[in-house]
């Protein structure tokens, strides 16, 4: 079976600076992969390459979804074949509405699929309902594109557009970050709902809490722009004691 | 007179002074009126057509931009005004009375003229002239002081347009669209000088746009003077789309009456050169002014916007927004003066010009300037140019929206800023529908 995710030896910079150096990692349909590491060591760095942001020289390595070449993918075809990614700040779009953002992503996504577009208000009635599961207040979708948005209500924001474009992959940048104990479980609700045996996912964080909500199967530890650790979700709760010391050596 | 005739030197400025002196004759006015032209048409021929060493016309250089004069356009034949029955269909669900200027004259069986609403007149410019009319023939005369050699040769040439006249108190619900068509094969000149005296406490909406055909060279020189009551509204929106080759000179002249309220919205997607010119003076206090417009260029289009506003009363405010997006090797002008004078204390002014800069070749010039005497006031203005956002981008396009898309959207959204402010909402959504349009033909 081909999986759905395969990065081998992936090797990358950004202003001349390595970050990536040599990094492997599989992801199959129906995984949750965590992925733990200090600052810097390259989280961020690893999804934006997935998903296409220009400014990043690949010097080597390759990266195949679904068994396709990613790298031969413009970001929005990554996205219509199922590539999503949740942005550890997401950024603000004066000027576009929310709702009309989402309409455009969407038929954007099942035109490029050969899908037919979704009529406004079947597009509205799905919206708001995930807006009301997601804790979002309608009104909000009215508003220009995270413009204003709490740290908080931006990250429901990305969830809810994951929600909406239902990928095949999910990488998840510390979506956890700036939420309160409240919004995280709703949040990680609405992840949950989205585990699908057709579905992988990749969930960035700092924080063990997260991998209560969202259970991993597989939890990695990212250092110096390689995944120098693998192992079940104790990994996570072994960390949180004893922090990333012993991986800085590996790092050097 | 040497002076004059040594200024005259170029094919365009030779065959502008020829046309004046065989068509001098025969241009609509009594004597008051010939007295105004002649004096207009001296101011033209002492400096000649603007050039750059003109600070105003510093980056509008007529003398280079225009290569010669044409024709004046005669009366529109029957093809003429089939096409100008055509035209403007974009615009057809504004709800707007129709009033239709083709090849520069006023044609009454193209337009609404019926029904009209109580204390609105309108009629063509020529009857006015012919009778030299105290209003009108005052009204050319009070435009020289300007000097302003566009406008001169306007006054020396207008032979028609729309005279306007809205009774104090009368609240005209039905939006009046003055329609300027050209049509023909061949390239003519086209002067036309419209009016429109607003009344006090009258409030009246007035939408101007211009189109022709898109191969022909055509020169229009189309001028537009508002008298704004006491208490008075005015909205006034512009719309220059002039086919491709044209060269469009409009001027704005605007005089505005004590707790008035004026708002102009100018929307430049069209000809080959634009140069439209506003000189809006507050005379009466705590009036609100709103000035914003937006111009969409590409392929080599010049598109010069340059605004004047003179706060000459106090307690006055006026917000001045333009925005340009400019593909290709076009080049956007913005002019922006604000003057205040020493008794329009408690004035509050702003001006910014914002501009999008979508290819490596595009230019912008932007030239902000204050002018201010008294001293209670609040003024600014700023200046931006920029290319659009890379990492916004991305974030669209992460989202699966394909990169043409994702620039459309984000150039919507900087244009929509001031669209929106447009307060009704069929022209608004005709501007919108107009940008998108523009977008799409984007190569
Ligand atoms: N444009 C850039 N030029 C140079 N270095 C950069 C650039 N962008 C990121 N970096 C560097 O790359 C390294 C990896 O950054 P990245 O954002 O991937 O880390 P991260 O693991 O996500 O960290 P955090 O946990 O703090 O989010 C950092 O040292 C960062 O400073
Ligand atoms: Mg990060």
């Amino acid at each position: 079976m081909t999986a759905l995710l395969e990065i081998r030896d992936l090797r990358a910079e950004i202003g001349g600076r390595k970050i990536l150096n040599g990094l492997d990692l599989t992801v199959n349909k129906g995984e949750i992969h965590a992925i733990m590491g200090p600052n810097g060591a390259g989280k961020s760095t690893l999804s934006y390459v997935l998903a296409g942001k220009p400014g990043y020289e690949i010097t080597g390595g390759q990266v195949l979804f679904n068994g396709e070449d990613l790298f031969e993918m413009s970001p929005d075809e990554r996205a219509a074949k199922g590539v999503f990614l949740a942005f550890q700040y997401p950024l603000e779009i004066p000027g576009v509405a929310t709702l009309t953002f989402l309409r455009a992503a969407l038929n954007a996504q099942r035109k490029k699929r050969g899908e037919e577009e979704l009529s406004s208000p079947d597009l509205l009635k799905r919206v708001r309902e995930l807006a009301k599961k997601l804790g979002i207040d309608p009104e909000m979708l009215r508003r220009p594109l995270n413009v204003g948005f709490s740290g908080g209500e931006k990250k429901r924001n990305e969830t809810l557009q994951m929600a909406l474009l239902e990928p095949r992959l999910c990488v998840l940048d510390e979506t956890d970050s700036g939420l309160d104990i409240d919004a995280l479980k709703v949040v990680a609700n609405g992840v949950n709902q989205l585990r699908s045996t057709e579905r992988g996912m990749i969930v960035i964080t700092h924080y063990q809490r997260l991998l209560d909500y969202i259970v991993p199967d597989v939890v990695h530890v990212l250092a110096a722009g390689r995944i120098v650790e693998t192992g079940g979700k104790d990994l996570a709760l072994q960390l949180e004691a004893t922090g990333y010391a012993q991986y800085q050596n590996e790092a050097a | 007179m040497n002076a004059g005739i040594a200024a005259i030197k170029t094919e365009a400025e030779t065959g502008l002074a020829d046309t004046y002196a065989a068509a001098r004759q025969e241009l609509p006015g009594g004597p008051a009126v010939a007295a105004a032209r002649a004096e207009a048409f001296n101011i033209f021929a002492l400096g000649g057509l603007p050039h750059r060493r003109l600070e105003a016309w510093k980056y509008t250089d007529l003398r280079r931009l225009m290569k010669d004069a044409k024709p004046l356009a005669g009366a529109p034949d029957a093809a003429a005004l089939g096409a100008a029955r055509q035209a403007a269909q974009w615009l057809s669900e504004l709800g707007a009375r129709r009033i239709v200027v083709v090849n520069g004259t006023f044609v009454p069986a193209l337009s609404d003229l019926a029904d009209l609403d109580e204390g609105l007149t309108i009629r063509a410019l020529a009857q006015g002239l012919v009778t030299d009319e105290p209003l009108l023939s005052a009204d050319l005369g009070t435009l020289l002081p300007h000097n302003e050699p566009a406008l001169a040769l306007n006054t020396a040439f207008a032979g028609d347009g729309v005279v306007i006249e809205v009774a104090a108190g009368a609240e005209i619900k039905r939006p009046i669209h003055l329609l300027f068509v050209t049509a023909g094969e061949t390239a003519s000149a086209i002067f036309t000088r419209s009016v429109a005296v607003i009344g006090a406490g009258a409030s009246v909406s007035l939408i101007e746009s211009h189109e022709g055909p898109e191969g022909s060279d055509y020169q229009v020189n189309a001028a537009l003077q508002v008298q704004l009551g006491d208490d008075a509204r005015l909205d006034h929106v512009k719309i220059v789309r002039e086919g491709g080759a044209a060269l469009h000179v409009g001027t704005l002249l605007a005089d505005i009456g004590a707790r008035a309220r004026f708002n102009a919205f100018s929307f430049i997607v069209g000809g080959s050169v634009v140069r439209n010119q506003m000189f809006v003076r507050l005379a009466g206090a705590d009036t609100v002014a709103e000035i914003s417009g937006v111009s969409l260029l590409a392929g080599r289009q010049h598109a010069d916007t340059t605004l004047s506003i003179e706060h000459a009363a106090p307690g006055s405010q006026s917000r001045e927004t333009f925005k340009a997006v400019v593909d290709e090797a076009a080049r956007a002008v913005f002019q922006g003066k604000i003057a205040v004078r020493q008794q329009a204390q408690k004035t509050d002014a702003r001006m910014m010009s914002r501009a999008l800069l979508l290819s490596a070749e595009a230019e912008v010039f932007s030239k902000p300037e204050l002018e201010i005497f008294a001293d209670d006031v609040q003024c600014g203005h700023g200046a931006t140019t920029g290319t659009l956002d890379d990492q916004l981008k991305f974030y669209l396009m992460a989202r699966g929206i394909p990169a043409k898309e994702a620039e459309a959207l984000l150039i919507q959204a900087f244009v929509g800023e001031v669209i929106d402010t447009i307060t009704q909402e069929s022209l608004r959504d005709a501007l919108s529908a107009a940008t998108l349009a523009w977008l799409g033909e984007r190569g």
